[in-house]
């Protein structure tokens, strides 16, 4: 699965921390100085008036005015819940439908094409269609999120079905297990990396489908904000704005690694 | 008396990919007592581990049928243990989850379990290591936990498909000599694939010498040692008689 370099995670440390630092506090600390150094490159190139973007101080200033007005919070919290809800839908729907195609022929001869044909349609482009069908409110935002995380989910949970090793199925049926006791025993515990895989994919594709959403059709959000700011040209809120929704993307994905870690720290690394 | 094991001339074909098919195992007829410890030597593509997985029920023979105590096989069953080459321990579980898997099933209560368990993680001495991933574990101990696993479910039969083929050739020795010993003190019918002659010699009571194309049964040869087995008889010239028998037969089978 070409899929699976990005979500696997990350080794503690990198090259530098293993070779040659060998401690995870230097390579942290290597990491806040690139962070401080890219800031400042910011902040000279924006004072010496070579483009006109805000620098770092006004964004700073905006930043705090907009978290100080509750705008920010309330613009996050929107996308947030429209992210959760369709996000959460998504694998609740995609988990079981992928055991269904990994478990029973049938059921994937059934499900495959549709799931193959539009994996291959990005998730926005069904936009237009779901406000037509489901108005303007929140069901088509949430309707085309659930989609996006559905969509790389159900491949990812149908692909752990059908890698689980067989010996391990034969080994389980030998001890006197029944196909009950091996799907919920030996199939559901072995396709969980994968299925982490596809929900961690999941969420960042729902992330950047909610913020697109916003900008398309929506009264509140990060995105929405955005669009909003851009017809004044408001720059300083659309730096506050793309900020936080890279944090917020950045907070989401490592909460889903500290489950994953959790989950299936009995992996053997090679 | 009725035989523990009774292969009745047992075939089994495959299906190849564009090809007509192509037959692993031509009518083999072996009758295994009870108690006994048989190994079952051969080249790659006689059939054996066809065999072996014929009596654990994973497969299904083309023509013939397998009878245990009497009684025809129609699939898997908590009364034949089986060891695989790969291990095949639950990874997310311990040692001692491992090995409670197969009672867990039957719905024995938690405390019963555990005692057995524990009766077994001792036996092939992993006592340090019920708590402990398999991910933590060498190949030696995997291997290990697996036996103590297919015990727990106080099985009549052990089969055995190549179980120390992964292992390097110290540990091979160290884990025949514990096999042999927790064999003895749990004494079971056990059928043991395994394509290291010596192996198949230091283990029996019988060599079943099996030879490819189609896969078939060539010859028995009686392993007339007494049990327990001793480093000084791997030494033996009995031994490297017997050895040598093997070995003919196995690589040479149109001689001997």
């Amino acid at each position: 699965m070409s899929s699976t370099d990005s979500a696997a995670p990350p080794r503690p440390g990198g090259f530098l921390t293993g070779r040659l630092l060998g401690s995870g506090s230097a390579m942290l600390g290597i990491n806040i100085v690139a962070v401080v150094l890219g800031i400042a490159i910011w902040a000279a190139i924006t004072s010496l008036g070579v483009v006109g973007l805000p620098g770092p101080m006004e964004v700073l200033r905006k930043g705090v005015e907009l978290a100080g007005s509750a705008l920010l919070l309330s613009d996050a919290l929107a996308s947030l819940g429209r992210v959760l809800s369709g996000f959460l839908l998504g694998i609740a729907v995609a988990i079981p439908v992928g055991f269904l195609m990994g478990w029973y022929r049938i059921a994937r001869g059934l499900i495959e094409p549709y799931v193959q044909f539009f994996r291959t349609i990005p998730p926005l482009a069904i936009i237009p269609l779901a406000i037509v069908t489901m108005g303007i409110g929140e069901t088509p935002k949430i309707f085309v999120i659930f989609l996006a995380a559905f969509l790389t989910s159900v491949v990812a949970t149908y692909q752990g079905v059908i890698t689980v090793d067989r010996t391990l199925v034969n080994a389980a049926r030998v001890l006197g297990a029944k196909d009950m006791t091996i799907f919920r025993r030996v199939v559901i515990p072995a396709s969980t990396p994968f299925i982490m895989v596809g929900v961690r994919i999941g969420l960042g594709s729902s992330w950047a489908t909610v913020v697109a959403a916003e900008l398309i059709a929506a009264q509140s959000g990060l995105g929405f904000r955005m669009q909003q700011a851009q017809l004044y040209y408001d720059l300083p809120t659309i730096f506050v704005s793309l900020i936080a929704i890279g944090i917020l993307g950045l907070l989401m994905d490592r909460i889903i690694i500290a489950i994953d870690r959790a989950l299936t720290s009995w992996q053997e690394k090679a | 008396m009725i035989p523990k094991i009774s292969f009745q001339d047992v075939s089994r074909s495959f299906e190849l990919a564009g090809q007509k098919s192509f037959l692993a195992l031509d009518k083999l007829s072996l009758d295994i007592e009870d108690g006994e410890f048989v190994t079952v030597v051969g080249p790659s593509g006689c059939g054996k581990s066809t065999a072996m997985n014929i009596a654990a029920g994973l497969i299904t023979p083309s023509s013939g049928s397998v009878l245990v105590d009497g009684a025809e096989v129609t699939g898997p069953g908590p009364e034949r243990g089986v060891i695989f080459q790969q291990y095949a321990l639950f990874p997310w579980l311990t040692v001692r989850q491992n090995v409670e898997f197969g009672l867990q099933i039957t719905g024995m209560p938690r405390a019963k379990r555990r005692e057995i368990a524990d009766r077994f993680i001792q036996l092939v001495g992993l006592g340090d290591f019920a708590n402990s991933l398999p991910k933590t574990l060498s190949g030696g101990m995997k291997q290990r936990c697996a036996i103590a696993r297919a015990y727990a479910v106080n099985p009549k039969i052990l089969l055995m498909d190549e179980p120390f083929g992964a292992l390097d050739a110290l540990t091979r020795v160290q884990l025949q000599d514990q096999l042999l010993q927790t064999w003895s003190q749990e004494r079971r019918t056990v059928m043991f694939i395994t394509h290291d002659v010596d192996e198949a010699v230091y283990l029996a009571s019988r060599v079943i010498v099996m030879a490819s194309r189609p896969g078939r049964l060539h010859r028995i040869i009686p392993v007339d040692l007494p049990y327990p087995r001793t480093e000084e008889m791997r030494l033996s010239p009995e031994f490297a008689a017997l050895r040598n028998e093997v070995w003919r037969s196995v690589y040479h089978p149109a001689e001997h």
